[in-house]
């Protein structure tokens, strides 16, 4: 009776579509969400944009001054007269801050130098001042050392590392783990929220069917695994019209709002600026904390200089180095699989319940492998792609969808791949099944209180 | 519509346990029987929503199977609608459901509501409507793919005289154009004027099957109810007297048995020169009575409990 199916999808996706939550949610979430975009790269950018100014009062003799090198965010100005002179023109020039290198400064053992800032000084213009003066010592004493301005202009060249990755073949492509973890983290919370926000709603209708006793007049048209697949399915095109919409909408919207707030032509995008931090933390890692956070901010700065034009193509290189025909391939396998192993099983949830409230304890069976790939998926299998943890989690049908997503741009092995998707679809066949014999028995049963004994019992009814 | 042997058991009961049935094409069929004796079972068989466990349903001669579902309208004891669905869109889709075209059923839906009364209900939503057009629409429902064999579950439980009337009337109706139709239902007394043919089912068992009035005479007493003024004799040879009753002004009340082979007019003939008779009428037992009857005399056992029902 495929028809029937279709008639049944049909209404789902229709009712569900036509009402008035669906069309205010698929307006307002890509709003929300370039709302938030403009929000973050406005508060980025206006970070970015304020140039702090210091003035320097140099009585140290060693020429301090003129090494501290200005970046766009702090300029370093030298300061005239003497130090109280220089405390009151500060604040009436209105800069933000004066750096005091007090007469007979040791090279060796930089002690006394002085900071005085208007008002509370914040520990990041700290930070960014001590790093200048620490550069700008350590290159005195280089020149202490015996080397030559020349040499010291050469050494303060910065190095740009470039990443890359060798394949079996022994091709190489550029790789931006970065951009590969951050496409993975994105398919895997696209397939998680998915399964998510639609698995409970088939759980709902179901269950709304039943508390309106419809399901009888249903039941003598439509066999219950047509109802039930129509359902799911009609569920499955609303989420996809809906994350579709939103996708086209959000790129709309950031589109014409971002060039808005940015003022310079060259738009600080969020994908630029997520490099900085991310490599920030991992430069940190090796530093004790104090000196982590200065590191921290050093790239901080380095990361914002960084967003030119040369530093976003290198990642969208990297994007299109990707597998990406695998990934799509698999994004739809996994996608579809992961809602369908699961929409059933939610669906036999509401059919099994009587009362919404009675749902929390089956759901929990469900959820928990949902949520625990997820986390677990975020948090191991995005550092370590190819370890036993990711292998076996994207195995497992009940977490592949997830596990597996996540592995996908790291590039994943042809017979894992396929022995994966083999289990998968076993386990959505599976969980079908079962769900298909729960839900028959369990929409036409009212006023009964299930336990898992019973939901047993109902698998091996007959007819 | 004929039912062989059916049997169907759940978990920890027996529903039904060898019932058979012929159900005769245009006729309207009671299925009687206190709550829990197995009717709904039998209508999910017959719908095709459960399957028997042994035994056979047969439509028109042919095994059911799922083509049948077209031929079939079936207006369940629990009513439900969808709720946030417009009326015309709802009977539109459980219409299609049923196998029929859209423009059809565009049309049928019109005439119906216009029939009824209620065309400016279309666009509302099920939840807006009061539970007797709920009761309207869903009867719409069960009817609009004109079903051959139509299968109601307690019809009349949720409606006011007025539109039970209007029900019945529509039903009556269809039985004209040719539906053969199916009342099941507990309230014995509801439809036993409507029905030509009745089962009676106990304990998932049928206990009594026939045409009504067959049924009827089968189970008559030979009792007659007379009214008049005067004193009725008690003795005679040729009849008894089960109960007197006296009422004002000398008028009585009683119920005479007559013995086999006495005929009415026998009594009457006596009654005459006794009394002032004022109403004479053949005592006719009520399907209730029969039902209680039958119940006692094949299993007495349960009839306790029934009759709390």
């Amino acid at each position: 009776m495929a028809s029937k199916f279709l008639l049944v999808a049909q209404r789902e996706y229709l009712t569900r579509v036509r009402k008035k939550a669906f069309i205010v949610l698929t307006l307002a979430v890509p709003l929300l969400l370039a709302g938030f975009g403009v929000f973050v790269a406005k508060i980025a950018s206006s970070d970015n944009d304020t140039t702090d100014v210091v003035e320097v009062r140099d009585d140290s003799g060693l020429n301090v001054a003129s090494r501290l090198v200005s970046t766009p965010q702090l300029r370093f100005e030298t300061a005239a007269g003497t130090l109280a002179e220089a405390k009151k023109g500060f604040q009436k020039a209105k800069h933000d801050g004066l750096v005091y290198l007090p007469a007979g400064l040791d090279v060796e053992k930089p002690t006394g130098v002085q900071f005085f800032g208007k008002g509370n000084i914040s520990l990041k213009k700290q930070l960014a001042v001590e790093n200048a003066l620490n550069k700008a010592f350590s290159e005195l004493k280089m020149q202490k050392s015996g080397l030559s301005q020349e040499q010291l202009d050469r050494l303060r060249s910065k190095v740009d590392l470039q990443a890359i990755s060798l394949d079996e073949t022994g091709k190489e492509a550029n790789s931006n783990a970065l951009a590969t973890s951050g496409m993975s983290y994105a398919l895997a919370l696209a397939i998680y929220l998915f399964i998510f926000i639609y698995g409970v709603q088939i759980m709902r209708g179901v269950g709304e069917e039943k508390s309106s006793r419809i399901m009888e007049v249903m039941l003598s048209s439509v066999k219950p695994f047509d109802l039930m697949m129509g359902k799911i399915m009609g569920i499955a095109a609303v989420g996809l019209t809906q994350f579709l919409m939103w996708g086209l909408l959000s790129f709309g919207a950031s589109s014409v709002l971002l060039p808005l707030v940015t003022k310079d032509d060259q738009p600080k995008t969020e994908v630029a600026a997520t490099p900085a931090s991310a490599s920030g933390a991992a430069a940190a890692s090796d530093d004790e904390p104090r000196s982590a956070a200065a590191t921290f901010d050093k790239n901080m700065q380095q990361g914002t200089k960084q967003a030119n034009p040369a530093s976003r193509l290198n990642i969208f290189e990297t994007l299109a180095n990707l597998p990406l025909g695998t990934i799509l391939f698999g994004f739809i396998v996994y996608f579809l699989g992961g809602y369908l192993l699961y929409g059933a099983l939610f669906g036999a949830v509401g059919a099994a319940v009587d009362d919404q409230t009675d749902t929390q304890q089956f759901m929990m069976p469900i959820t928990m492998p949902l949520i625990l790939s997820y986390i677990v998926g975020v948090s191991v299998i995005l550092r370590n792609p190819d370890g036993p943890v990711a292998f076996w989690m994207s195995m497992i049908p009940f977490t592949s969808p997830i596990a597996m997503v996540i592995r996908l741009p790291f590039g994943v092995p042809a017979w894992q791949l396929a022995l994966s998707i083999f289990l998968l679809i076993l386990g959505f066949i599976g969980t079908v099944w079962v769900a298909a014999r729960i839900y028959r028995v369990g929409i036409l049963m009212y006023g009964k209180k299930v336990t898992y004994k019973e939901l047993g019992k109902w698998m091996f009814y007959k007819g | 519509m004929e039912a062989i042997d059916v049997r169907k058991a759940y978990a920890n009961h027996v529903a039904l346990s060898g019932v058979s049935l012929a159900i005769p094409e245009g006729s309207i069929f009671g299925l009687l029987g206190p709550n829990g004796a197995g009717k709904t079972s039998l209508i999910r068989i017959i719908t095709q929503i459960t399957g028997a466990d042994e035994g056979e349903i047969r439509f028109r001669g042919e095994r059911l199977n799922p083509a049948h579902i077209a031929e079939i309208g079936y207006l369940p004891e629990e009513r439900g609608l969808y709720k946030k669905m417009k009326v015309g869109e709802q009977l539109l889709y459980l219409a299609q459901l049923r196998g029929l075209s859209r423009s059809d059923a565009t049309a049928r839906i019109k005439q119906w509501l216009n029939r009824f009364e209620i065309k400016e209900w279309a666009g509302k939503n099920v939840e807006d409507l009061s539970k007797g057009m709920q009761q309207k629409v869903q009867f719409i429902a069960t009817v609009l793919h004109e079903p051959k064999l139509i299968i109601l579950d307690e019809p009349f439980s949720g409606f006011d005289p007025i539109n039970a009337n209007l029900l019945k009337d529509e039903i009556l109706r269809l039985k004209q154009e040719g539906a053969s139709i199916i009342f099941s239902t507990h309230r014995m007394e509801s439809v036993e004027e409507m029905c030509d043919h009745i089962a009676l089912i106990n304990r998932s068992r049928k206990v009594l099957d026939g045409p009504v009035g067959l049924i009827r005479d089968q189970f008559k007493t030979n009792t007659y109810e007379v009214e008049g003024k005067g004193k009725l004799m008690v003795v005679h040879p040729d009849f008894e007297v089960l109960e007197q009753k006296e009422r004002e002004n000398g008028h009585f009340y009683a119920r005479v048995q007559l013995h086999a082979g006495v005929r009415p007019n026998d009594l009457l003939r006596y009654l005459i020169g006794a009394v002032e008779v004022e109403a004479f009428r053949e005592k006719i037992p009520s399907i209730n009575e029969i039902f209680i009857r039958r119940v006692r005399e094949t299993m007495p056992e349960t009839l306790v409990e029934e009759t709390v029902n």
